[in-house]
């Protein structure tokens, strides 16, 4: 069977590419979907390759393990709603994380073992001469095998308590902040203790409390990090775990010597750090202010208080305005996706369009949950690509739109981002919804929006606010837009 | 045992693959692309299998199994929601796309 090695190096190589081409398909949007199922192979590939190898234990608990695993995983991603996504990402992702803390712990538990061992026999063969001395010493680990493992343990570590905390933030299980004075020392403190424990562990003092200790640390820290961080700036941390979880992968495919998962580890944390930025910046916050600067309480003297104001109107009369509109701009929110509204929209969209009105969708970076999350939550509904504007094409169209309709949306076209600097949303791009002829912001109530904080746009006087469940109200367009003709 | 030199080169190198895939990416994928980089971190399922495949003690079983059940969750959900995203794409019936 001396071609078996071969045959499994070869599956592994074949995924590594599988990987990198199928994500390179992903980013485009022609070739996306089968980039996916390229991936979708690979891993196929590789993990039927890791049953055939040889010197394998337990592959019947291995087996019921991968079973038990993809079932459950299989059957919540099929179930669940397409606006869960953004922390379905993030349990999956906290999954990976702990997978890899996992294994290093695996690993270090042998390396522990091995180096007891060691001991004993040194002990044994310590009646005087040095050969016990030398005997031990090829019992420990090497330096890198072993650093990487308390490496990438760490991080997965935290990237599974983090991305936990994460993912029942956003599934609204937690309070969207929890935050407390003397946080951030009591959390550097932790994180300390922690590294203490992996330098400790890595210079050879491979005792099993201490890597218990170790990774209570280190899933400590995971958790306290992500503890404070608000609601809105979760994508850029689920972005950031998910480039952790690939570093750890990457890390601990050192350690077991196998290339698939350096290769694709190293390809998702370099990826994901880069895309991790990038969301960020469409937010205009820097990482480091995301992570170590509380949301919304902001030092710098108090926020204008905002005059006037919100003028109610009925969907009936909000009909005819855009009936009769020449240019329409549809402003939609993750309001809009919790609603389930996006199909009633799109449904009163073509009516308007049947009606010759220029019928546009303004999409802002972050709208949703995630950059591009709207986007999805649009193409489920149907509306086809062409349709839909990226903020940097609309927003110099504003002024001569004669409605913009902003439905879920509240953050990204308030105008105090512009205006008022001790905002804490001050500096970040928005829809310049407010330069339109007319807004109507249909609403549930008169709240504040994700990130709590107050939105002008909703006192300005070209504003009217048609209140409601986004759903009935957009239903109440359709059906007065109807009676308009009728 | 994987060669350190060799290692180094390898992280080198597929750094630099996994930040030119990203860096052209039109922001409409952002989601769906870290959903699908989401996915392929799942390959922790291999190194996980094959932990659990090395492990002797009860207790590095028991780790093992826990690592192999959270990997094929990685795995498993995270191309079902990628594929379920990327899938919507196709709605659009313009061959052209909007990057």
């Amino acid at each position: 069977m001396s071609w078996l090695p071969t045959l499994i190096k070869a599956c592994y190589f074949l995924a590594a590419l599988l990987f990198i081409l199928g994500l390179k398909r992903m980013s485009s949007p022609r070739t996306a979907r089968g980039g996916i199922v390229w991936a979708g192979v690979g891993m196929l590939l590789a993990v039927l390759a890791t049953f055939a190898l040889p010197g394998m234990h337990n592959r019947g608990l291995i087996l019921a393990a991968v079973v038990i695993g993809v079932s459950a995983a299989w059957w919540t991603g099929r179930r669940v709603a397409m606006t869960a996504m953004p922390q379905m990402v993030a349990l999956y992702n906290g999954m990976g994380g702990g997978a890899a803390a996992a294994i290093g712990a695996v690993e270090l538990l042998g390396f522990a073992a091995a180096a007891h061992v060691s001991f004993a026999m040194s002990a044994q063969v310590g009646g005087g001469v040095s050969v016990g001395d030398t005997f031990s010493y090829r019992q420990l680990p090497d330096a890198a095998p072993l650093w990487l493992a308390l490496v990438g343990a760490l991080i997965g570590a935290v990237s599974f308590s983090g991305s936990m905390v994460a993912f029942a933030k956003l599934q609204g299980w937690m309070d969207k902040r929890f935050v407390f004075p003397g946080q951030r020392l009591l959390n550097l403190a932790v994180l300390v203790l922690a590294v203490a424990c992996l330098v400790a562990i890595g210079n050879d003092l491979l005792l099993p409390w201490l890597i218990a200790a170790f990774f209570v640390l280190a899933l400590l820290f995971g958790l306290m990090m992500t503890l404070p961080i608000g609601g809105a700036d979760m994508p850029v941390v689920i972005s950031l775990y998910n480039a952790f979880t690939g570093l750890a992968v990457a890390f601990e495919g050192f350690v077991l010597g196998n290339e698939a998962m350096i290769i694709a580890g190293m390809v998702v944390g370099a990826a994901g750090t880069l895309l991790t930025q990038l969301m960020a910046k469409a937010m205009n916050r820097s990482i480091g202010n995301v992570l170590f600067g509380s949301f919304g309480a902001v030092a710098g003297g108090a926020a204008q208080t905002i005059e006037g104001a919100q003028k109610p109107i009925e969907a009936s009369d909000a009909a005819v305005m855009m009936a009769y509109a020449e240019r329409v701009v549809i402003v939609p929110g993750y309001g809009m996706a919790v609603a389930q509204a996006q199909h009633k929209v799109w449904e009163f969209a073509k009516l308007l369009i049947s009606r010759g009105v220029k019928v546009k969708f303004a999409i802002h970076p972050v709208a949703g949950r995630m950059p591009g999350h709207m986007n999805v939550l649009l193409a489920e509904a149907g509306v086809p690509y062409d349709l839909i504007a990226d903020m940097d094409d609309i927003n110099p169209e504003f002024p001569n739109t004669d409605v913009a309709l902003v439905i879920g949306a509240n953050d990204v076209v308030n105008p105090v981002a512009k205006t008022d600097p001790a905002s804490p949303i001050y500096g970040m791009p928005i829809l310049d919804v407010s330069l339109a002829k007319n807004v109507i912001v249909i609403k549930r109530g008169r709240g504040t929006g994700f990130a709590g904080i107050e939105n002008a746009l909703f006192y300005a006087d070209n504003t009217r606010m048609l209140y409601g469940d986004g759903q009935a109200a957009a239903g109440e367009l359709v059906t007065q837009l109807k009676s308009i003709d009728g | 045992m994987l060669d350190g030199f060799l290692a180094l080169y390898i992280f080198m190198l597929a750094a630099f693959t996994g930040y030119e895939i990203i860096s052209r990416v039109p922001v409409i994928l952002h989601t769906p692309l870290m959903s699908g980089s989401n996915f392929v971190h799942g390959i922790v399922l291999v190194g996980a299998m094959i932990a659990l495949g090395h492990a002797q003690t009860p207790l590095g079983i028991g780790i093992g199994f826990l690592g192999v059940l959270l990997g094929a969750g990685n795995a498993a959900g995270g191309y079902v929601v990628t594929e379920r995203m990327l899938e919507m794409f196709k709605s659009s019936k313009k061959p052209g796309d909007k990057a």
